[in-house]
């Protein structure tokens, strides 16, 4: 993208002005968007962006700018912005930055470059996932349909001699059903993601992926209210991930650590989570959302055990937080794209397999809710309380799974629920893919789960 | 590579996407939407600044028409070679695209935009030194009110920007703003307990920002929730708080929403001319009023902004729209065509929404709501939220209000109802207009008959 001298010379004028550290992040990216709405392909769109964003370090100040005009003297323009943004002294003396290039393993196994694949063949797999949601039932009257490709080459270089790249491929396919009944509209929605080329579709069951959202719609026409109070809640496999996201995964980024804003500051080697919680993040596994060879800080991409039988064992660390406490970066410094700062994010985020059966969990609860899909949710990291959406859930009733419930938001407290989990199932799976937002930053996330029990979640539904 | 910049000025951009429109072929609509700008970041922690980020941006978003084909292409670079490659590649998409006899730009519609001072040259001359101190400022008078009070971060954010749309329908329009806001977060301690808050100053320029009611609210936000309790379960009246019915307003608008209804994904489908609220509720669209946030005088496909009346006396009087929800409804566009940015093509979605507003004070409401709960903050709209269904349900804190007056702070709760219920089971509109930095003012809002999900 940048020769490796130009990239020398850049980083050596960024520390000029005293800088203690700079980087150069260079990202080239090109997507495409198609959309089927109401019958008709009517979204068909590509394009492409290129740039680099330059950040230099001094004491705890940080400079950052970012450029679109990567060639030497538009890098040298924004190391210049960075620089003076950090208000960095010095003797304006002239660095100099040897720079040894790294090999990351490959996360992405494209067998299928999503680019080589015509159109035609991306519009006509939308146009069967609509037909197919419209044949599960006459109820379906509206379906919405989507295919995402990117690809996205990264350039890391820094003043510790760090030079590293990466190409990360994405594909994404995702609808949406609604379906009418004499109670009003309902809606199902399903998506599949992976770090992987066209064969996405090839590798899955797409047909399986509309009639399940098309299910969902259908199912919660003839849903109850939700219930209301506190209750057990059973999870199943691979559709709660964003429970341990919200619930402890956000409250364990470094960043929010070190600022006391977490309520797991403090509590590293203690007791969190019930013993039956073992937690990871993994950036490493192939194929998978959240994957990537290096973070876009230029830091291979990691496994990472967070809470081990219950017990915090780590946080996730970026650079500038890992440096704060002498320590290595954990692989987890990302951000959206070159016009931002990184920051401590996750990336595959999910919780061990248990010993129960998935059945005996159920069969254990006498009263309580059954959720079958998970939306999304959002925490609040300093008091721990945090929300997630059900969007497709049942009633447990003597030990039962009995009648569908209406969507709503299900809330608790992080480390509250995290040692109310007293069941955990055999049967993991990871889930959808999904899109974290941190301080106006969204950035690709796996998760995932077996079947698993909360002993007492708050159900924000409607009925008593 | 090189990289080639048209000259300043958002004429400029306008002569630029003009010169690319003259290129449409026969039996082609074509819109050209250039835009660039940049945003000055300041973040700062224990009185030192964490970070400065300063940002340029700009690209251009084609979108082509044919035979009822839509095709669109964007890159984020405004070189001649990047304009020829993206007319080229929007081109390319059309032959993909489903034909649609209602697809069409925008057209020339005869309503005028309404003039607003949108670019403020204090702070464009403000420098950055100003911003960094301001931020300081904001952080060290929010520490003095209180000593169980942290700062979180406290920062400062401004922006420009220069858009221009041109197609061969004949819009032509350009123009230019900038906008600034400061915004503090806090954290309140009482041993192991930790409550947060937040607070904002908005203004045309940093220098007629209220620092000390940022201050104070992000203080008071924070400080009133420490002691909270999980409240018991039951029907309950609530106040929502300014900040809260502006989000509240927002997911209204989402159900109100051209595009939705034509696309029959609204609970409000075919209820033109219903009463769907309280017969006191008039709800407008309105970025022509100057004193809201988002005020402005264009559209995203270059149409003038306007008033909309959506509700009145509690009846559906408009819903809103872009020239092609319109046109398929058989109706004409609102000006609410929205972008976000070159990247995207336009949708649907409000300008700056108003609720009329009563005479009450936040106060006089508690006190003639006797029991109830005043709600604080709303935490998962976008995901116990269902605009289609209507279902509504989200994690909620606040205060107790007990004989009329504020009770105990209560947290880790949820409230719910169906948006269909909760507009007509509006009690009262407070008095407390507040202008806030989104696309929706605030108002104190009395509801009743919510569902109170907790211990």
């Amino acid at each position: 993208m940048i020769d490796r001298d130009v990239v020398e010379r850049v980083l050596g004028a960024s520390l000029k002005g005293g800088g203690e550290f700079a980087e150069v992040f260079a990202e080239e990216r090109r997507s495409r968007a198609l959309g089927l709405d109401d019958g008709r392909v009517e979204q068909v769109s590509s394009g492409r962006d290129l740039g680099a964003g330059i950040r230099v370090i001094v004491g705890n100040t940080t400079g950052f700018a970012h450029t679109a005009d990567v060639t030497e003297a538009g890098l040298l323009a924004a190391a210049q912005a960075a620089a003076s943004a950090a208000r960095s002294g010095g003797d304006g003396a002239l660095r100099t930055v040897a720079l040894t290039p790294s090999t990351p393993r490959r996360v992405g196994s494209v067998r299928i470059a999503p680019e080589e694949v015509d159109t035609a063949h991306k519009v006509s797999l939308l146009e069967r996932l609509d037909s197919v949601a419209r044949s599960a039932s006459g109820a379906v009257v509206q379906v919405s349909a989507g295919w995402s490709e990117g690809r996205r080459r990264i350039l890391v270089a820094n003043s510790d001699g760090l030079l590293a790249d990466d190409e990360q491929v994405r594909t994404l396919v995702r609808i949406s059903v609604v379906a009418q009944g004499d109670t009003g509209l309902q809606t199902g929605y399903d998506s599949l993601g992976h770090t992987v080329g066209y064969e996405l579709v090839e590798d899955h069951d797409v047909d399986a992926l509309a009639m399940a959202a098309a299910q969902r719609a259908l199912v919660k026409l003839r849903a109850r209210p939700a219930p209301s109070g506190t209750m057990p809640v059973v999870i199943k496999q691979g559709s709660g991930g964003v429970l341990f996201h919200e619930a402890c995964g956000h409250g364990l980024e470094a960043d929010l650590v070190a600022k006391g804003a977490s309520v797991y500051a403090g509590k590293m080697g203690q007791l969190v989570a019930s013993p039956l919680v073992t937690l990871v993040d993994d950036g490493t596994m192939v194929g998978e959302w959240g994957a990537m060879g290096i973070d876009d800080e230029g830091h291979p991409s990691q496994r990472n055990v967070l809470i081990e039988d219950g017990v915090l064992t780590d946080y996730m660390w970026d650079h500038v937080r890992a440096r704060n406490e002498s320590r290595r970066p954990s692989g987890n410094g990302r951000r959206q794209s070159y016009q931002h700062l990184p920051m401590v994010r996750m990336t595959n985020t999910y919780v061990l397999n248990g010993d129960s059966e998935p059945a005996d969990i159920v069969r254990a609860t006498d009263r309580g809710v059954y959720v079958a899909k998970l939306g999304g949710g959002s925490v609040n990291t300093a008091t721990g309380d945090f929300v997630f959406g059900m969007t497709e859930a049942y009633l447990i009733e003597n030990g039962e799974i009995t009648e569908p419930i209406r969507d709503g938001n299900l809330i608790g407290n992080g480390p509250a629920v995290l040692a109310d989990i007293d069941l955990v199932g055999n049967d993991f799976a990871m889930g959808n893919p999904g899109t974290c937002g941190k301080d106006g930053q969204g950035v690709p996330v796996g998760d995932g789960q077996p079947t698993l029990r909360v002993r007492a979640l708050t159900v924000g539904g409607t009925a008593a | 590579m090189s990289t080639t910049s048209p000259p300043e000025g958002h004429e400029a951009l306008l002569a630029l996407a003009s010169s690319v429109v003259a290129h449409a072929a026969p039996g082609e609509q074509l819109e050209v939407y250039v835009s660039r700008g940049a945003e000055t970041s300041v973040r700062v922690y224990q009185g030192e600044v964490e970070h400065l980020t300063s940002a340029h941006s700009q690209g251009v978003g084609i979108r082509v028409i044919r035979g009822g084909r839509t095709g669109f292409a964007y890159a984020g670079e405004l070189s001649d070679r990047a304009m020829r490659e993206v007319l080229a590649e929007a081109r390319d998409n059309v032959r993909f695209g489903s034909v649609d006899d209602d697809a069409g730009l925008a057209e020339p519609d005869g309503v005028a935009p309404v003039a607003h001072e949108l670019w403020s040259e204090e702070l464009a001359a403000t420098p950055t030194a100003a911003k960094v101190d301001l931020a300081l400022d904001l952080e060290r008078r929010t520490l003095a009110l209180d000593a169980r009070v942290r700062v979180d971060d406290a920062n400062y954010d401004d922006g420009w920007g220069e858009v221009a749309v041109a197609t061969s329908t004949g819009i032509a329009v350009s123009g230019r703003e900038n906008a600034c806001s400061a915004t503090v977060s806090t954290l309140a301690d009482d041993g192991d307990e930790t409550q947060t808050g937040f607070g904002w100053a908005v203004g045309r320029s940093p220098q007629v920002f209220d620092l000390d009611r940022a201050a104070h609210m992000a203080v008071e936000r924070a400080v009133r929730l420490l002691g909270a309790v999980k409240p018991v379960s039951g029907r309950v009246t609530v106040v929502l708080d300014p900040l809260v019915t502006a989000q509240f307003l927002g997911i209204i608008a989402a159900t109100l929403n051209g595009e939705a209804i034509v696309k029959g994904r609204s609970p409000f489908v075919d209820r033109l001319g219903d009463q769907i609220a309280a017969p006191f509720i008039d709800l407008v669209d309105d970025a022509t009023d100057p004193r809201a946030y988002t005020a402005t005088d264009l559209d995203g496909e270059g149409l003038a902004a306007r008033r909309t009346s959506l509700i009145e006396g509690g009846v559906l009087r408009s819903v809103l729209h872009s020239s092609y929800s319109a046109r398929r409804a058989g109706s004409v566009s609102t000006g609410n065509a929205v972008r976000g940015g070159f990247r995207s093509t336009p949708g649907v979605g409000p300008l700056a929404l108003t609720l009329a507003p009563g005479t009450g004070s936040q106060h006089d409401l508690i006190t003639r709501v006797g029991e109830g709960v005043l709600v604080q903050s709303v935490q998962g709209l976008h995901s116990g939220v269902n605009p289609i269904s209507g279902d509504f349900s989200t994690g909620a804190s606040g205060m107790l209000i007990r004989g009329g007056a504020l009770g105990g702070p209560v947290r880790e709760f949820t409230i719910a109802s169906t948006l269909q219920r909760m507009l007509l089971d509006v009690v009262e509109v407070g008095g407390d207009l507040d202008w806030l930095p989104m696309r929706a003012s605030g108002v104190s809002l009395v509801i009743r008959d919510i569902t109170l999900s907790g211990a």
